[in-house]
């Protein structure tokens, strides 16, 4: 043995959320909203995960002409609960449930949110819900496709579509309480200082998200409550033989379904504007117009759900309007792609994993939102709709915007939210390997539509396999990407290196605290004097050099 | 640590919970919030109203005949208790807001009282509607829409359904899933309501309320008033369509 050893002082643990409290009720029973985003961050990872086996499933089939892995009627219901699980159990809560609920009071200096028990019910709630659709999926699936349409979901089909709606019914419950509590606390929580148009534009997006979840919500929860009753009591509110009207369903579903879509990309929206502002290091261009985008997005994403029945016996000038409307919504989101375009320019950018994503965002969010205005046109429309290309066109939004913002914000808030780094090369190569897998998925699958592929069939003629075939293996590589984020966030929970209060150096309220942040949030309540993305002046970042962390420390 | 519970202790209220900085904030939260709940609220009633307001207009014969067979007496008397239990029910808060608590809980009884006399005197036309055959669908097994048809020239039966020109049994049926669809989710809501009431009585009983802390009062007093506006509309589009043409 060597008489001088060096050894590491093991710092004393501070007292943050996680260590706090331990055992199993502790984290059951707890208000704290980050304990419960991490709450939600499990639960949707696990549902994420049945939605993935699902869509393998899908790509398999398809993968040869002949219907030869799955029978039809097994293929209905496995498009079908990839739908479901997808949509209400994944995307529609990801971003706002999680990180929402886990940044919204640390970036408005609030100790929580609004009501925490409310906060903690809507988890449960939205456990509930999964419960009984799960149930619903083991006891024997449903068929309907996820848009439930009658008079099939009604009158015809045979699988278990109360019960699956039963589940989606309380799932809304969990955002319209999710919605309101992010609305009341952006009002009321907001520490001293912390004026409107002082917030993160995250902040900004999830009060459009917000006024989306408790204006659309209700009417999904009505209509399939009244769809449930027409089925078990045949009380035929959309059944024809009674008068009633099977295309009021459609329109009722798609008022809320369509926003819905809002509810899962303008989140996004919100991570990226972080992203895009804070590794660029410098103020988002137009502020205001990118906030208030959000809310024009909102808005009009409730007034062009008829694009959704332009092939119904929708009149020819409801079409024309509903087409009109939805060319619209493309202005401010297109503000949105251009503003951050604009902030990249001449900027000093660092391509660290959620920059990546956040690029990737742009790029495909660009080709998801421009091939809606294919959509949005009648004529075209008439050609499109129910082929691949639709397909296509919603997953580039829904994956290649929505997921893409999510996965880029986990990394990012990763050190505040575990206290820990992710390993950043394996984050830049997944976060790539996503980008190919995905683009390899979903570009073919434009061209088999757009050359008359429909969807929700499992068997198709030969022509197509080509276009297939790559999407199979486009998806191959998409779900290994998947993979490895999956593992290094578990590993660096235990292996990562340790993570500073403010490993990026940046503004923002939610780095002014410790990583992970205590049960509190803030030791004070922060009084805030600088706007959301004030970095420090020109010159010193010129003496610095690049704008490398590690270099600024210096 | 010391000095936070210090100073919470003289400017912070027993009933302050630990994330807001003050009452006001906390009320306003409270307040703010219900307001944001009556808003998903008014969304979920619409989606029935739309329902209504399609097939009113597309069926208005229909409408018309199966809305003269509704009780209009006990409607209106329903009515009648509704709004009577929304003056209680403000007068209860301001009683609260003054911190008067014997006033105060005395009203908030009598709003619940009435709160149950309406869903009493809605139970006695639920009960007349199954007499009649009129529950629609299969809702109650054993027991489907199946009215008694009013001939021409008769004498007026009150337990036959009087079909006007152009009306059909089917079309009364889908306003009838329409009124029980509507007055059920409505009933619902009262009776939720009363619940909420009984739970501001014991709690005013405990005399946790004072002039401070009055939201739970507010904040349950504005959501019956919203199930009151509700039944406002309720009367008028469901009882009172067509009066005329029987009568006039």
């Amino acid at each position: 043995m060597r008489a001088i050893e060096s050894f590491e002082v093991p710092a004393p643990p501070r007292v943050n959320y996680i260590n706090a409290q331990y055992g199993l009720k502790s984290w059951l029973l707890t208000k704290d909203h980050k304990r419960i985003a991490l709450l939600y961050l499990g639960s949707i990872t696990f549902f994420f995960f049945i939605g993935g086996l699902y869509a393998m499933m899908i790509r398999l089939e398809l993968l040869t002409p002949q219907g030869d892995l799955l029978q039809s009627t097994t293929y209905n219901k496995v498009f079908t609960q990839h739908g479901i699980i997808m949509i209400f159990f994944f995307l529609i809560p990801s971003i706002p449930a999680t990180l929402g609920n886990f940044l919204i009071p640390m970036m408005i200096g609030a100790k929580d949110l609004a009501f925490p028990r409310i906060n903690l019910l809507s988890w449960y709630i939205y456990l509930l819900g999964g419960v009984i659709t799960i149930y619903a999926l083991l006891a024997g699936g449903v068929d309907t496709g996820w848009t439930f349409y009658t008079p099939f979901s009604t009158t015809f089909s045979n699988s278990y579509v109360v019960a699956t709606g039963l589940g989606i019914f309380i799932n809304g419950f969990s955002s319209i309480l999710t919605g309101l509590n992010f609305i009341v606390t952006i009002h009321t929580m907001r520490a001293p200082g912390m004026t409107w148009f002082r917030m993160p534009l995250f902040i900004w997006s999830h009060y459009a998200t917000s006024l989306i979840f408790i204006l659309g919500t209700p009417v999904i929860a009505i209509t399939i409550l009244l769809l449930a009753f027409e089925r078990i009591a045949h009380v035929g509110i959309f059944d024809p033989a009674l008068g009633g009207d099977p295309i009021l369903f459609q329109h009722l579903f798609w008022f809320y379904s369509h926003p819905a879509v809002y509810i899962m990309v303008l989140p996004s929206m919100g991570v990226i504007s972080e992203l895009i502002a804070n590794f660029s290091r410098k103020n988002i261009f137009g502020y205001s117009f990118v906030a208030f985008s959000s809310l024009a997005i909102a808005v009009f994403g409730f007034l062009v759900w008829g694009h959704h029945l332009f092939v119904t016996s929708q009149s020819v000038y409801a079409g024309m309007i509903f087409s009109f409307l939805s060319f619209a919504v493309a202005i401010p989101s297109a503000i949105k792609v251009f503003n951050w375009t604009a902030t990249l320019y001449k900027s000093s950018i660092s391509y660290d994993t959620p920059m990546l994503y956040a690029l990737g965002f742009i790029g495909l969010f660009t080709v998801g939102g421009m091939t809606g205005l294919f959509l949005a046109s009648l004529a075209v429309d008439v050609h499109l709709s129910d082929t691949y290309f639709v397909v296509a066109h919603f997953h580039y939004i829904m994956v290649g915007g929505a997921l893409m913002g999510y996965l880029g914000g986990l990394h990012y808030w990763w050190p505040k939210i575990s206290g820990r780094m992710y390993p950043e090369g394996w984050g830049r190569f997944s976060a790539l390997v996503i980008f190919v897998g995905f683009n390899l998925t979903f570009l073919p699958q434009f061209i088999a539509g757009y050359l008359g592929m429909p969807r929700r069939y499992h068997a198709y003629p030969p022509e197509f396999q080509v276009f297939n075939v790559l999407s199979t293996a486009g998806a191959s590589i998409l779900g290994f990407g998947m993979l490895i984020p999956a593992i290094y966030f578990v590993w660096s929970m235990r292996y990562g290196k340790h993570a500073e209060a403010n490993p990026w150096h940046l503004p923002g309220l939610e780095w002014r605290t410790q990583s992970p942040p205590p049960t509190e949030n803030f030791e004070v309540t922060p009084i805030v004097t600088w706007d959301a993305y004030e970095f420090a002046p020109r010159e010193e970042t010129e003496v610095v050099g690049k704008f490398r962390p590690e270099l600024e420390r210096i | 640590m010391a000095t936070e519970a210090t100073t919470q202790d003289v400017h912070g209220h027993r009933s302050l919970q630990h994330h807001f900085e003050n009452m006001e904030q906390q009320r306003e939260a409270g307040t703010l919030g219900m307001w944001v709940f009556l808003v998903t609220e008014i969304m979920f009633f619409g989606g029935m109203f739309l329902a209504y307001t399609l097939y009113r207009s597309a069926y208005p014969a229909s409408f018309a005949s199966a809305s003269n067979h509704l009780d209009i007496t006990l409607g209106a008397l329903n009515t009648g208790v509704l709004i009577l239990s929304s003056f209680t029910m403000a007068m209860a808060v301001y009683f609260t807001q003054v911190g008067k608590r014997r006033p105060q809980v005395l009203c908030l009884v009598v709003t619940l009282l009435l709160g149950l006399t309406f869903l009493g005197v809605k139970a006695v036309e639920y009960y007349d509607k199954y007499e009649d055959h009129l529950i629609p669908g299969r809702l109650i097994p054993g027991n489907p829409f199946n009215p008694a048809v009013q001939a021409e020239g008769q004498p007026v039966d009150p337990h036959k359904l009087h079909l006007l020109p152009g009306a059909t049994v089917k079309q009364v049926e889908l306003f009838f899933w329409i009124y029980f669809a509507m007055t059920g989710m409505h009933a619902l809501h009262m009776i939720i309501g009363a619940g909420l009431l009984t739970f501001l009585i014991i709690f005013s009983l405990k005399g946790r309320f004072d002039p401070e802390y009055h939201s739970p009062v507010e904040v349950i007093g504005l959501y019956w008033h919203f199930v009151d506006i509700v039944w406002i509309f309720l009367f008028p589009l469901l009882y009172l369509l067509g009066r005329h043409l029987e009568h006039g």
